[in-house]
């Protein structure tokens, strides 16, 4: 080592690579840590929750540690009707929430200030749960010359004293979207694999709707983009097709509603339990599917209506909430 | 066996251990990746081959099929070259063997580990850096840095004044690939959210391919062909280019797989025009060794480890004009996300660096068992195996791609682009099988040569001792 070559070699090693470290990593994060959370960013990440990947809370991601994203009809305090109804994204006690109150520099410029004096996120707290709302600032924020009213997170349990357990109560079960839980599905299921996150700048939006904005995956992870398309982008498949009947029959098999279709059965997640809590015969119905294939049956069998705690409800409320 | 010698003296210890023991579980884990991506690609022609179990369906197995293949084939191949070729040029002994053994011991429990979990759906959802963090960091302890301080212990301690263009390789990709570990998944450690996790994501992705596969891949290259044809190699300071332009381009462009993101837009621009000059170490690295070929092209055809290593240095001709282009904005917009991008990944993987792995495992455990190759017969259908396999599996999946792009920019139907990409998919899932066939073959050729290959005299090299079978 006494070579002078290669002390010199060192360091031009390190200023090699510490330059294009420095031009890779810490100038893009300047612009990435400046993005302002778009209204569908606050609700995604309220939607979704912590976090969808692995984490100490869930760690065989079976979708624990998720809010509840519910549609309330009337106040759960007065129980006076809200016209038009508003979504209500419910932490119970003890979940995780989401990264934009716990580091509301998350939020971004002006929705931050927003949710800390208007909103009062920064009272939420883990073990007593919360209840938030996406609230529309009076007064217009500029941006390039042009004011526009920003969207900013409103703690609804320091702000109007709903609980989590008075808005769960208040909602029937179909107002009750388990989209966060979902999220949880779409990652362990690596439905990612296949069905992207991010419609192209490219005519591609014109078929699977517009490519995201800056703003709107503040606090997401894992973002899951997918990277390898053998399936359409499903950034906003709600809005093309919402419903659940379709998905149902989809996820059991989807050749019953598209004979071409390459996807799984994801059977699976109905677990063991119908809706009525009668047991799913799934030998029966392949074995009836089979002969229905072959021909010797005219209809195929009926997919079996899933229980409300089901992990394929858990999918369903995700993939529908996906606007 | 292997516990025998993790509890042993490192003196005491037969030189060359824990190379042979990394070649022997870079193989088996080459015919279980290979199985895994045999096993996916028959699900993509045939959804309803093996269906209703979770353990089996598609989204719990593709992750594992390309961690496998990474982490378990190319990374412990590569630990095998480094284990064995590293000594050798420094004319010296590896700095411990003992560490080398309890690396290969811990690398394989981690990954078997890893992967279980992944196969279950413990994953973190980001895409190559999938495994949730207390696992990458068992990585980091117990693969990289132990591999890391073997190698750069055993240059620091070399016997020679120089050190020869594959240990700069060897020693700055290892240090790299420590350095995009830890620093690609900050994400996971701190919870860092949203585009920085999406970028973060594919800057690991980019760098764990442009850090760590593709350098050391061609610093196989630099050893075999020089050392098995007797030329020197060609020049020196195109080496010197080739490094160099590797560090300086190949760090930088990782934005270019989110070009479709709404990431800063300087930085898309600059990772697009950073990612044509990928151009520069490609066309110095190929050129450099193709011209050391001169005057003993005869082994080409004669020799199996220099077939192997030139066809993997033609192969990254392709590679690099597609890795080139690709990411350009023109480019882009009509293949990203199609399965023009999964051939590619293929190109890179299974034949750029594949074959160069292939040599050194070949060259490697022949030289360290002091045993003569059993079957040329065998590691002829390896090769032709390998290589027809991989390119139906190349060419049915690029036009597979184009049919998904035209489909994409036309507006048509997704499921008409299924349709029509159903007869690609089964002739992928036949070059898949293929390849899966050869790993087999290669195995048991490996096996025999361990318990009954020609015994090659000391000082003799095995290229220079006759096939016999």
């Amino acid at each position: 080592m006494k070579f002078r070559e290669y002390k010199i070699g060192s360091r031009m090693f390190g200023l090699a690579f510490g330059l294009s470290m420095t031009i890779t990593l810490l100038f893009p994060s300047f612009d990435l840590a400046a993005s302002v959370s778009s209204e569908v960013g606050l609700d995604k990440q309220l939607a979704i929750g912590w976090d969808s990947g692995w984490q100490l809370s869930d760690p065989t991601l079976l979708g624990l540690n998720k809010p509840l994203k519910i549609l309330v009809k009337k106040d759960p305090k007065s129980g006076k009707p809200i016209e038009p109804a508003i979504y209500a994204y419910v932490y119970p006690a003890g979940t995780s929430l989401p990264n934009g109150v716990i580091h509301t520099a998350n939020l971004g410029h002006g929705v931050e200030e927003l949710s800390i004096k208007d909103g009062r996120i920064t009272e939420a707290q883990k073990k007593d749960g919360a209840v938030f709302i996406i609230k529309h600032s009076d007064h217009l924020e500029t941006f390039e010359g042009k004011g526009h009213p920003l969207a900013y997170v409103e703690n609804a349990t320091a702000t109007m004293g709903w609980t989590p357990d008075d808005v769960i109560k208040a909602a029937a079960d179909t107002d009750i979207l388990h989209a966060g839980s979902g999220k949880t599905m779409f990652v362990r299921e690596g439905c990612w694999w296949c069905h992207t996150l991010l419609p192209e700048q490219t005519q591609d939006w014109q078929v699977f709707g517009a490519p995201p904005m800056l703003g709107d995956f503040n606090g997401m992870s894992p973002t899951s983009f997918g990277s390898d398309r053998k399936g359409p982008d499903l950034l906003h498949v709600g809005s093309r097709n919402a419903s659940r009947e379709w998905m149902m029959l989809h996820f059991f098999n989807p050749r019953l509603v598209q004979p071409h279709s390459i996807m799984p059965r994801f059977d699976y997640l109905w677990g063991k339990v119908d809706a009525k809590g009668d047991k799913i015969d799934f030998a029966k119905w392949r074995k009836e599917y089979d002969e229905y294939r072959e021909g010797q049956r005219t209809t195929p069998p009926d997919v079996p209506m899933y229980a409300k705690d089901s992990e394929i409800r858990n999918l369903i409320d995700f993939v529908v909430n996906l606007k | 066996m292997i516990l025998k010698y993790l509890f042993a003296k490192n003196k005491d210890i037969p030189v060359g251990s824990s190379a042979i023991y990394f070649g022997f579980s870079s193989i088996l884990w080459f015919v279980i990746g290979t199985g895994l991506g045999s096993f996916n690609a028959a699900k993509l022609a045939f959804p309803d081959f093996v269906t209703g179990t979770e353990m089996f369906a598609f989204g719990h197995m593709r992750q594992v099929h390309v961690l496998a293949v990474i982490f378990g084939w190319i990374s412990m191949a590569f630990a095998m070259a480094m284990m064995y070729i590293t000594p050798i040029l420094g004319n010296t002994r590896l700095w411990s063997e003992k560490l080398g053994m309890w690396n290969c011991f811990m690398w394989n429990i981690a990954l078997s580990l890893g992967l279980t979990l992944m196969w279950m759906g413990v994953t973190s959802g980001r895409e190559y850096s999938d495994f949730p963090w207390p696992i990458d960091l068992a990585v980091a302890a117990f693969v990289s840095i132990p591999l890391a301080v073997n190698v750069w212990m055993t240059i620091l301690t070399r016997r020679t004044q120089g050190i020869y263009t594959t240990n700069w390789f060897f020693a700055a990709a290892t240090f790299m690939l420590i350095i995009v570990f830890l620093v690609g998944n900050l994400p996971e450690y701190f919870h860092l959210t949203g585009l920085t996790e999406a970028y973060m994501t594919w800057w690991f992705a980019h760098n764990v391919l442009g850090l760590w596969i593709t350098p050391v891949a061609a610093a196989i290259a630099y050893y075999v062909i020089p050392k098995v044809t007797g030329n020197p190699l060609y020049s020196h300071r195109i080496g010197h280019l080739h490094f160099w332009s590797i560090v300086v381009f190949y760090s930088t462009p990782a934005a270019h797989h989110l070009m479709s993101a709404p990431l800063p837009e300087w930085l898309k621009s600059f990772a697009s025009v950073e990612g044509v000059l990928i151009l520069v170490p490609a066309i110095a690295f190929v050129s450099n060794i193709l011209l050391t070929m001169q005057g003993k092209w005869n082994m080409f055809v004669e020799n199996l480890e220099i077939r192997f290593t030139v066809v993997g240095v033609l192969l990254a001709i392709p590679l690099n004009m597609q890795g080139g282009f690709q990411q350009t904005r023109s480019i882009n917009w009509y293949i990203h996300g199609t399965g023009w991008m999964v051939a590619h990944a293929h190109l890179a993987l299974l034949g750029f660096s594949t074959f160069l792995e292939a040599a050194a495992v070949y060259l490697g455990l022949q030289t360290l068992m002091k045993r003569k190759l059993y079957s040329l017969t065998l590691g002829n259908l390896h090769f032709w195996l390998l290589l027809i396999g991989f390119s139906t599996y190349w060419i049915s999946m690029t036009i597979a791609g184009l049919i998904q792009g035209a489909g994409k920019i036309y507006e048509v139907p997704y499921i008409d682009v299924v349709i029509a990409e159903h007869p690609y998919m089964i002739a992928r899932w036949l070059g898949g099988s293929m390849v899966f066939s050869s790993t087999l073959i290669w195995l048991y050729n490996m096996w025999m040569t361990a318990r009954e290959g020609t015994i090659i005299p000391s000082g003799r090299m095995p290229h220079e001792l006759a096939y016999e079978r």
